[in-house]
């Protein structure tokens, strides 16, 4: 490996400190998935002589639930869980790795804490990896401010979610097949985070598409879950060709595809011209991919097939926030085309605004997170569309933490529901909220640390989500005053009114959050419970392995919020440091903010401040009254007799059809491809064309030439003479002529 | 000479043609046969008229009368004297093209022949002993090509003796 | 003497091409091609008019050569004969693939 140190002169300084041990954070998980993988490789059931399992063993290696095997002679309840033959090897390397990679993340922090003021990244170049003539993409990690934050996000909360996998996983059958995919999505991740180039970032980009299609598709034997793996991927692509469309501009016209390269010569570039406005919006179309925005959101609540942790970690905390990072990394591109930013500020807020209303009417509770995480990174993609870069970050760090506590809790109650069904050879749903009910008495912890993170959510201070929440709304007020983005238009609509409406839509949404996360409360763990007398007696708090890790969390969900206090706050509250991450991340996205704000600090007055304050903690305040009040969880009854007794009316329906997306999509795209496929390019041009023309053609061709070459050779002698004859023609002729 | 020999040698021609003619379209193999020969003794006054006697005598005694025989037997043996039936003969749209043909082929060899002649053919004086003339350079200049034919001949015999034979 | 005897045989030649174009039976085609040697016989002879003695040479040769040809063709057309008891030579098409 060649290692080289970036900018010429005196040496960079985090050199020689444990920096230099950069490349090892995404190697670390890699040999997690080498040796996971290897380990997977084994068939799966060592299943002794009497076990009830040994019938259907081999369908599990190949990724069958444990719920979906056929109906059989099942010993009595009790039977000993079966494990898979290396489970105790992969419980070990699996989250050992994660944990490892963490250890080095936070030395790596130490030292830049102690290294002082950091201005320029530190780029590690590995090797030259796509030498083109003019062009040389080397593989490259820079390490920032903004990097190590993402990075001890990923692997601080990956490796909690790791520990919590041991738990819920370790039934399964292809228990180390999970740790494989899960280690190698982190190792993707890293490489994401780390990448000093946009290929190399979108390596990154792909290799975790690539995971979360594994690992959605986990269960594949199921082809509900196939599909939803395939959605996933084949949507995420259609974002990823935007993506790509950038690049390629940014080559063509800037001439270089590193970050430190196309940030200096992007300085002159016309601002809010055509050409950055056009590679802005084509990086905010993989965003949309990756970060399930709208148009291309509908596959992350498909994505909820795969097993929960996996939800916590890709779709709540990791790969989604993969969009908001290229934002903010792009920040010097973003803050120089209003309208771009504009666009994505609203594509933000329409999407936060919408996917609430449909989780008002979810019942599968893993759906309801699932569309309250496309409702928070519309919050996000607010605050980098806004240019507030650093709350977009900020808020991302804190949905880390209370959406994966969220996810994992979620996850121990369908644990918790699942053993309860096993026990009593119920087939119900486990994840219906209308088949739970009353569990806070039998999971106690659980159900206080879910109402952490839903307060948090929510807005209610002091919790991470409020401050967070309230920095992006007032960001977008803000810059609603007094911004390049209130000097632009958008598509006729001065830049100031559509950021009024980002905001009003904001503060409509964080109502709605609140409602739907309080209902989601209500259903599961308030009230009496609906699941049944025999599973009752079944259900008990889920194991510390799994409870552990989001102790953990909510404890990082209550008191995140310290990592950016907000300055007005601290007058009320003298509570510490304040504005902490705005400083850390000054260096990397501080100018490009400037650039938004016209030169100045944005700050709005005290009193408007409160006034905002006020509001938000209002609309949280209201929308878990309005849910406690007027949500009867114990009219509703089962899953069963809801479908029972018939479907809701007008407006409910259409939120609980998810305002028949899914639907459109397939009348307007797919259907019409699936169709173009089918008659045109197979029947036409597959078989008729190429089959029939050129392959079958040419058959008939060289038989007909041999068909008409053997009436040549007839056996007759009178033909024969007849040929010599006219060949003495053909001679003769030569002279004739010659 | 002069013009006795030009209107002998055009009766003569006319009538090669004309026997060649009626050759080709009998149907009776005997009858082909003896118009054939009646156009190899026409052929042979005509060598004769060129000053090529003994070429003439031995047409007669060669052609005409050994090789025709071997023809007039082979009928004979065979018993195809008879007219055959009218599929002896391809059909009208043979004939015509084959008709065309024979145009061609005519017009070709005739060009070829006025483009490689010269216009004014100068008269060579005939020798007094055409049998000299013949046999000097026969025996002299073109002698292996005279052994190599006797050669052929003994093969053609034995061939033709073998190939006939019954199998007994 | 001589064009009028070189256009006696070019007519002649083409007789004989016609005829065994036209005809199908074995033993009047061979006869057509002895009509055709005979054109060229006389074509030898008009030509050795011009040039000497080795036109009429080359006729003993053609004569001898068509003699030894005839004898044993009508043999085989004989043996032909004898399996197929014909000589028509649309019948004879063992060469047929």
């Amino acid at each position: 490996m060649l290692l080289q140190h970036a900018a010429a002169g005196a040496a960079h300084p985090l050199s020689g400190t444990a920096a230099e041990w950069l490349w090892l954070l995404p190697v670390l998980p890699l040999a997690g998935f080498v040796v996971n993988g290897l380990l997977s490789l084994v068939p799966a059931y060592h299943a002794g002589p009497a076990d009830p399992s040994a019938t259907h063993g081999g369908d599990h290696a190949e990724g069958m639930h444990a719920d979906q095997h056929p109906e059989d002679e099942h010993a009595e309840a009790g039977h000993p869980p079966i494990l898979h033959r290396f489970a105790s090897i992969a419980s070990i390397v699996g989250p050992l790795v994660l944990a490892l990679s963490f250890a080095l993340a936070v030395s790596i922090f130490v030292a830049m804490l102690g290294a002082g003021e950091i201005h320029t990244p530190f780029i590690q170049r590995y090797f030259s990896w796509m030498p083109a003539g003019e062009l040389n993409i080397e593989w490259a990690y820079q390490l920032d401010q903004l990097s190590i934050v993402m990075v001890l996000i990923i692997t601080g909360v990956g490796t909690l979610i790791h520990v919590f996998s041991i738990g819920y996983m370790r039934e399964d059958p292809g228990y180390p097949r999970y740790f494989a995919y899960l280690n190698l999505f982190v190792s993707f991740m890293l490489v994401l985070v780390l990448g000093a180039s946009y290929p190399v970032m979108f390596i990154g980009w792909e290799g975790v598409g690539l995971c979360s299609y594994l690992l959605i598709g986990f269960w594949f034997s199921a082809k509900a879950n196939a599909d939803a793996g395939k959605k996933a991927f084949i949507v995420n692509r259609i974002g990823d060709f935007g993506f790509l469309v950038a690049i390629f501009l940014m080559y063509a016209n800037l001439g270089a595809l590193d970050f430190a390269g196309v940030a200096e010569r992007s300085a002159q570039l016309a601002a809010g011209g055509t050409l950055v406005t056009a590679i802005c919006l084509f990086l905010f179309l993989g965003c949309t991919g990756k970060s399930a925005q709208i148009p291309l959101y509908t596959w992350l609540p498909d994505a909820m097939a795969g097993p929960t942790p996996v939800s916590a970690l890709i779709h709540a905390a990791t790969m989604v926030t993969a969009g908001v990072y290229l934002v903010a990394r792009s920040s010097f591109l973003f803050s120089l085309a209003p309208v771009a930013s504009l666009t994505v500020a609203l594509v933000g807020a329409v999407t936060a605004l919408f996917a609430a209303t449909i989780g008002l009417k979810q019942w599968d509770i893993k759906k309801v997170l699932a569309y309250s995480t496309v409702s928070q990174l519309g919050y996000m993609f607010i605050a980098v569309g806004v240019g507030a870069y650093v709350a977009g970050v900020f808020h991302l760090a804190t949905h880390a933490f209370f959406k994966a506590l969220l996810f994992l809790g979620s996850g121990s109650v369908i644990y918790v529901m699942h053993k309860a069904y096993h026990h009593t050879h119920r087939h119900d749903d486990a994840q219906d909220m209308r088949n739970m009910g009353g569990l806070r008495r039998h999971m106690p912890v659980t159900f206080v640390l879910m109402w952490v993170a839903t307060l948090a959510i929510a807005g209610i201070p002091v919790f991470a989500g409020f401050f967070s929440k309230d920095e992006i709304l007032g960001a977008a007020f803000a810059r609603a005053h007094e911004s390049t983005l209130a000097d632009a238009s958008l598509l006729g609509i001065p830049g100031s009114i559509v950021l009024y409406a980002v905001y009003a839509m904001g503060l409509i949404a964080a109502l709605l959050t609140a409602i739907y996360m309080t209902r989601m409360m209500l259903y599961t763990f308030h009230g009496d419970n609906r699941t049944g007398e025999a599973e009752r007696s079944q259900m008990s708090e889920a194991p510390w392995v799994m409870t552990g890790p989001l102790i953990v969390l909510a404890v990082l969900s209550a008191f995140g919020g310290w990592l950016n206090l907000p300055e007005f706050f601290t007058d009320v509250l003298p509570l510490g440091k304040t504005a902490s991450l705005d400083h850390w991340l000054e260096p990397v996205v501080g100018e490009a903010t400037l650039r938004i704000t016209h030169g100045s600090a944005a700050h709005l007055s005290a009193n408007t401040e409160y006034v905002l304050v006020g509001l938000a903690v209002a609309a949280a305040a209201s929308g878990i009254l309005i849910a406690f009040t007027m949500l009867k969880p114990a009219a509703q009854g089962t899953k069963e007799q809801a479908e029972v007794r018939g479907t809701d009316t007008g407006i409910e329906r259409v939120l609980a059809n998810k305002y028949y997306v899914d639907e459109a999509y397939d009348a307007a795209v797919v259907n019409p491809i699936v169709q173009v496929s089918r008659k045109l390019l197979w029947r036409g041009v597959d078989v008729g064309l190429i089959d029939g023309l050129f392959v079958n053609g040419s058959a008939w061709v060289a038989r007909g030439l041999g068909l008409a070459g053997s009436w040549v050779q007839s056996g007759q002698v009178g033909t024969y003479a007849w040929a010599i004859v006219v060949g003495v023609l053909a001679v003769l002729g030569a002279f004739t002529f010659g | 000479m002069g013009y006795f020999y030009q209107i002998n040698f055009y009766i003569f021609g006319l009538l090669a043609i004309a026997s060649a003619l009626a050759f080709v379209t009998r149907k009776s193999p005997v009858a082909a046969a003896l118009w054939l020969v009646n156009t190899m003794f026409c052929l042979s006054a005509l060598y004769i008229m060129m000053d090529a006697q003994f070429i003439g005598a031995i047409q007669v005694l060669v052609y005409a009368g050994a090789i025709m025989v071997v023809f007039l037997f082979v009928v004979m043996l065979l018993n195809l004297g008879h007219p055959s039936d009218i599929a002896d003969m391809r059909g009208t749209w043979a004939k015509l093209v084959a008709a065309g043909i024979g145009v061609v082929l005519l017009a070709q060899i005739l060009v070829v022949q006025r483009q490689r002649l010269p216009r004014i053919i100068p008269e060579v004086e005939a020798p007094r002993n055409v049998i000299t003339g013949i046999a000097g350079p026969l025996f002299n200049e073109y002698l292996l090509a005279f052994e190599v034919t006797s050669v052929l001949l003994l093969a053609a015999i034995v061939g033709a003796v073998l190939l006939a034979k019954r199998r007994s | 003497m001589i064009n009028e005897a070189l256009f006696f045989s070019a007519v002649l030649f083409t007789i004989g091409v016609v005829g065994v174009l036209t005809r199908r039976n074995a033993i009047i085609i061979f006869m057509c091609v002895e009509l055709m040697l005979n054109a060229v016989n006389l074509t030898f002879v008009a030509f050795s008019k011009l040039y000497g003695a080795a036109g009429q040479i080359f006729v003993i040769f053609v004569m001898t050569v068509a003699a030894a040809e005839a004898a044993v063709g009508l043999a085989i057309i004989i043996s032909i004969f004898r399996h197929r008891e014909t000589v028509n030579l649309e019948n004879i098409n063992l060469l047929k693939g």
